[in-house]
């Protein structure tokens, strides 16, 4: 082998091998994160955590209860924003539309997604808590709600074109109208895909924090009704992680872990239904 | 493919015949529209989002115009509003962000894609997708009290004694700053980088590989050499996207840049962001300029993105198209 040879099966090997680290490295990331999560928030965590409000500044002790009730309530709201218009819109593009008008929903739904959600904020701000003139669990489900319209959308329309052709013209071939097709063949075939994008979007949302601090602002107590401001999960791991007492970081861990916790198996969820019996193969 | 699956069902001598009346009562023409009403309301909101937000920030555009950007001084007591240590700081972060972010990234999609058996690159594929998921509110909590003090106690000290000639590594070691920011964004988006560049890697055709090993190339010559070049495009717009994203990041830059408007050489230094001063002022802004150079801030950050967004798409696009075509030829 002559040394020149030898010296670029030496490079080959090593970059190779370097791509490996690289591949290491990044996949070490989520194990340190989820095994540091794992450790704090498990020593900080506790039944008070789930039952009780948090307790006064300077006291130990206290829960989280109304940020998780919080955060239920803005993840209920978000979709009944989100999927509607996601799952409908996707029928729209997907079986009705033509050329321009799929284009320009497109379009839009990419731009929107594309949006830093601290801009979905202060629209939400000023579409919802500037005409109602206070903070609320409305506004704050409606930020996140847009946010979960473009992720529904577009993967729904997805698996909607998926669907075998076949199917379509098999329904209307004996006689059943456009919308009855879809609403007993198309739409059945491609639930699975439908379940994980509206499962995926809940999870990328559940965790969104910054069109939160100026829409569902905050709130030390329970928070009656959907007209006033509340208090979420991601927002109180905020506040609380920039906090100055340590047993508010304590309950921001176990903050951390809950809700990190429910975001990893709603994704694994999702994965799960999509590959188990997959009725329609991913596009 | 949209034209040919819509014209399906009018197919066929019988479609002309059928009065609107008729298919009205099939419903079609109903679930049709009430479908449309849904999509239209995705392009309504959009628009709606761009006039708030140009609308919202009449103010600050008139009284300042171009020197918005120029100045530095932003003084809410004296209404004088300039962003440039906020355009300043969001720029660093993300550079520094991409500067870790990009041979990591593509390093590890050069991985997955090329040398890792499919199923260990689709195991591996899915941890990625889940540290994609993780908010970003959690990688502030790991920030703040885990990279913070590693950097005042470790690194920056570190980087002082051996790089400390340079002016990017002077000055007192705070923890928060700059180069903590971009650290923390870095690690967020390099799962974007993985993911798109290991798709575009994917498809670029086999037979490109075929031929560099088959004039002698070793693996890595063929893949440096020819499958990458082969998907450049695609993975410069993987990087857009990164970029984009790591501009309008928010939580964990807020939490670790040190919130303060600075413009300095060190990245030591603590600094801001455009998306952490909006968290932090827009609740306590009080009156009508200041909430607008806000809001302002807020179309500076969507416009960016936007631009960003769009030429990450056209790339990866065309470079899958690229392989698809050379594919079946």
């Amino acid at each position: 082998m002559s040394p020149r040879l030898r010296w670029r099966k030496f490079v080959s090997g090593f970059m190779l091998t370097m791509t490996g680290v690289c591949a290491a490295v990044s996949v070490a990331v989520l194990f340190f994160i989820l095994g540091y999560l794992v450790y704090h928030g498990g020593t900080s965590i506790s039944w008070n955590f789930f039952t009780k409000l948090p307790a006064p500044v300077g006291e130990t002790g206290g829960g989280m209860a109304n940020a998780i009730v919080g955060s239920a309530k803005l993840l209920l709201l978000a979709s009944l924003v989100g999927v509607p218009i996601g799952f409908f819109g996707a029928i729209y593009l997907a079986e009705f539309s033509g050329g321009t008008t799929a284009f320009v929903v497109r379009y839009a739904a990419d731009l929107l997604n594309g949006v830093p959600s601290i801009v979905i904020g202060i629209f939400a701000y000023s579409l919802v808590v500037l005409p109602f003139k206070h903070f609320s669990t409305l506004a704050g489900g409606f930020a996140i709600g847009l946010m979960m319209i473009p992720i529904t959308l577009r993967s729904t329309e997805e698996f909607l074109r998926a669907v075998p052709r076949a199917l379509r013209e098999g329904a209307m071939a004996l006689g059943a109208s456009k919308w009855k097709t879809i609403s007993t063949v198309i739409v059945p075939a491609a639930y699975r895909g439908i379940l994980t994008a509206v499962l995926l979007a809940f999870a990328r949302v559940a965790g969104e924090t910054a069109p939160l601090l100026f829409t569902a602002f905050g709130n030390r107590f329970w928070s009656p009704g959907w007209n006033q401001p509340t208090a979420s999960l991601p927002v109180m791991i905020f506040t609380y992680a920039v906090a100055p007492y340590d047993d508010w970081h304590r309950q921001a861990w176990a903050a951390g872990l809950v809700l990190l916790g429910l975001i990893l198996v709603l994704n694994i969820v999702a994965r799960a239904i999509l590959s188990r019996g997959i009725a329609v193969p991913r596009a | 493919m949209a034209t040919s699956t819509t014209t399906v069902p009018s197919a066929g001598p019988a479609a002309g015949s059928r009065s609107f009346l008729s298919r009205l009562r099939d419903g079609d023409e109903i679930a049709r529209l009430i479908t449309f009403l849904f999509a239209a309301s995705v392009v309504l909101v959009t628009l709606l989002l761009v006039l708030e937000l140009w609308q919202g920030s009449v103010l600050p555009r008139h009284k300042f115009g171009f020197n918005f950007f120029r100045t530095s001084v932003w003084d809410p007591i004296f209404e004088q509003f300039g962003a440039l240590p906020f355009i300043y700081g969001t720029l660093v972060t993300a550079g520094v962000a991409l500067v870790i972010a990009v041979p990591l990234g593509i390093g590890a999609a050069i991985f997955l894609a090329e040398l890792a058996p499919v199923r260990v690159s689709d195991t591996l594929e899915f941890f990625i997708d889940l540290l994609a998921a993780v908010p970003s509110v959690i990688y502030g909590l790991l920030g703040v009290f885990i990279v913070v003090p590693l950097m005042r106690v470790y690194i920056q000290p570190t980087l002082k004694h051996t790089l400390g000639f340079l002016p990017l590594f002077q000055g007192p070691a705070y923890g928060v700053g700059f180069l903590t920011a971009g650290i923390v964004l870095a690690i967020m988006v390099i799962p974007y980088i993985i993911s798109v560049s290991r798709e575009v890697l994917l498809s670029v055709p086999r037979d490109q590989r075929e031929a560099a090993l088959s004039l002698g190339s070793t693996r890595w010559e063929s893949t440096w050499k020819v499958v990458v070049p082969f998907a450049r495009g695609g993975i410069m717009g993987s990087i857009f996207l990164a970029l984009a994203r790591a501009l309008g990041e928010t939580m964990a830059v807020t939490m670790v840049i040190g919130n303060t408007p600075t413009i300095s050489a060190s990245l030591f230094s603590p600094g801001y962001s455009i998306a952490a001063v909006i968290a932090n002022e827009f609740t306590e802004a009080t009156g009508d300029l200041y909430l607008q150079s806000l809001i302002e801030l807020g179309l500076v950050l969507f416009i960016l993105t936007f631009i960003l967004n769009g030429l990450a798409r056209l790339l990866i696009v065309a470079t899958s198209q690229k392989g698809a075509g050379m594919g079946h030829a």
